[in-house]
């Protein structure tokens, strides 16, 4: 899943004020927590609240969702009918659908309404989400127990532990920050090398633990990157 | 086949026992008080290189190269060179490596490194490019076939160092400790300098632990300049025992009134303590040193290696 969190609604009706006519498009695709249809509804009548509380009284606001922001003909074919007199689309979709929908309606201004914050998965229960996976471009996992050290080392190192990790633990802890960004509380992180040591001795594959991993190739991670289908 | 290129390895290499020290500067351009340290070191005359501290946890320092050789040029005292991955990508260590080869550093410690996140600036980016075990393989490349790790060729002379790593002998399960070990002699670490140890147990099971593996290990001390400082690592440091028996006694010293009684106290205890300590690691094979980290405690370094090795 592609884990957003929505941004603050001052920073949102920042960009909108401008307009009276605006398209909140929902994806039914990959965003975690879910942004469709219900979402998009509730974000169109808060941002025309919200507008009204700073006295602007004629924005309107039309929700919509569309099964994946990330594919360009399903935003051509499904959302060119329903763009007359809109003068601004605010995306719920990931930073993939924002920049696809600029694309499409290049004639059309697009806002991102959340912030993308990495690919993960959310606890069944509660409502933690973990990064999973950093898209690194050559994929470990077979070799380190199915743990991903790239995403789960602060460090992203390939022949940990490193001198940072006591009883199992890493130098450096989760933070949960607030709004503005100030830590609120740190929870304990497991070390990613640590989990590995313990996965492979139990696979009795301690062999792929004392492996000499050598640096990785930056190049297969650098971005802009761009993948040819033959 | 390992080659001496500094004064520690051709110790090591003699078959004698070695003393290493610690230098750490500070976020800032004056070098004196460092300087000074040094040279209390060099003139016990037993200390046969010193450690120069990067930016450690974290906090950004004046370069660990320039202060390196200000102090191997102010005071003749050979260094040992400590580089982290922490703060510089590939280009940037080799960069530093061929500096310090020019310089006539002859012993680097690779290191990965505190996360930056721990130091004075962590909103800092870690770079992390290499860990401290490909630090080590670029080291062993540049020195041994003269080439940086993405194979390119030194032109001219090769870097000459002498190439170090760390170890933590307080790491349970100690199993995992040792299989990082033998990977960093794999490629390359020819000599072992390990994390504090308070404990004579904890370093005499990791001599043991280690003693298959074709390198020098230099058992980690901290001879505690107050009860705070050993207080500090006792409750501060995880992983790292302190018996309580030794903080005990340093509490007790802590509490004579007359300073300097107390001084004198806490100099006698920390020689008995460690004297003890050195005598028991040395009976083993794999132990071929101690690095001393008496930080801005230099005056303690001569009168225990005396004790020891005698007058």
């Amino acid at each position: 899943m592609i884990i957003v969190k929505e941004k603050p609604l001052n920073e949102i009706l920042g960009f909108l004020l401008p307009y009276e006519s605006v398209l909140v498009v929902g994806c039914d695709g990959c965003t975690q927590p879910p942004r469709g249809l219900r979402e998009a509804m509730t974000y169109a009548m808060l941002i025309e609240m919200g507008a009204k509380l700073k006295g602007k009284t004629n924005l309107k606001c039309r929700a919509t969702t569309i099964p994946m922001q990330c594919d360009n003909h399903i935003c051509s074919t499904t959302l060119t009918p329903q763009l007359e007199g809109i003068n601004a689309i605010l995306s719920l979709a990931c930073g993939v659908g924002v920049q696809t929908l600029v694309e499409v309606f290049p004639e059309i201004p697009v806002y991102p309404g959340q912030n993308t914050v990495f690919i993960g998965s959310q606890e069944r229960e509660g409502g933690i989400m973990h990064e999973k996976c950093k898209a690194c471009g050559e994929c470990l996992l077979g070799e380190t127990g199915g743990i991903c050290p790239i995403t789960n080392c602060p460090k992203g190192i390939l022949n940990g532990p490193c001198g940072g990790c006591v009883d199992g633990k890493c130098e450096v802890p989760f933070e949960v920050r607030d709004e503005t960004g100030k830590v609120i509380k740190t929870i304990a992180k497991d070390c990613a090398w640590y989990l590995i040591y313990q996965r492979l001795k139990k696979l009795n594959r301690l062999d792929l633990f004392r492996k000499y991993r050598p640096p990785r190739n930056r190049v297969i991670s650098s971005s802009p990157r761009l993948l040819e289908v033959v | 086949m390992v080659q001496a290129f500094s004064n520690l390895m051709k110790n090591i290499l003699d078959g004698k026992f070695v003393y290493t020290g610690e230098l750490e500067p500070h976020k800032a351009i004056d070098l004196s008080e460092v300087i000074s340290w040094a040279k209390t070191l060099k003139e016990t005359g037993r200390i046969v290189a010193a450690n120069v501290t990067d930016n450690p946890k974290s906090l950004g320092a004046i370069s660990s190269l320039v202060a390196s050789y200000v102090i191997q040029r102010e005071t003749g005292l050979e260094v040992i060179y400590q580089l982290r991955c922490s703060d510089r990508n590939r280009l940037a260590l080799v960069s530093d490596l061929l500096g310090a080869a020019a310089l006539g550093i002859r012993n680097v410690l690779a290191l990965t490194g505190d996360h930056t996140r721990q130091g004075d600036m962590p909103t800092a980016m870690p770079v992390y490019d290499l860990d401290g075990t490909q630090l080590v393989d670029l080291m062993h490349r540049m020195v041994y076939e003269g080439r940086d790790i993405d194979g390119n060729e030194i032109h001219g002379p090769r870097p000459q160092f002498n190439i170090g790593a760390a170890a933590n002998p307080n790491f349970k399960p100690l199993e995992v400790e040792v299989l990082k070990i033998e990977r960093k002699a794999e490629v390359g670490a020819e000599f072992f300098q390990t994390q504090v140890v308070f404990d004579v147990n904890v370093a005499l099971d990791f001599l043991d632990a280690v003693r298959h593996i074709d390198a020098a290990f230099l058992i980690g001390i901290f001879p505690p300049r107050s009860y705070g400082q050993a207080e500090y690592f006792a409750k501060h440091v995880p992983g790292v025992q302190v018996p309580a028996e030794f903080l005990d006694n340093l509490k007790k010293i802590s509490e004579i009134s007359d300073k300097k009684e107390r001084r004198k106290r806490f100099d006698e205890y920390n020689i008995e303590y460690f004297f003890d300590f050195i005598r028991a690691v040395k009976k083993k094979p794999s132990c071929k040193g101690i690095h001393i980290m008496a930080v801005g405690y230099p005056e303690v370094v001569g009168p225990l290696i005396e004790r020891v090795e005698g007058a």
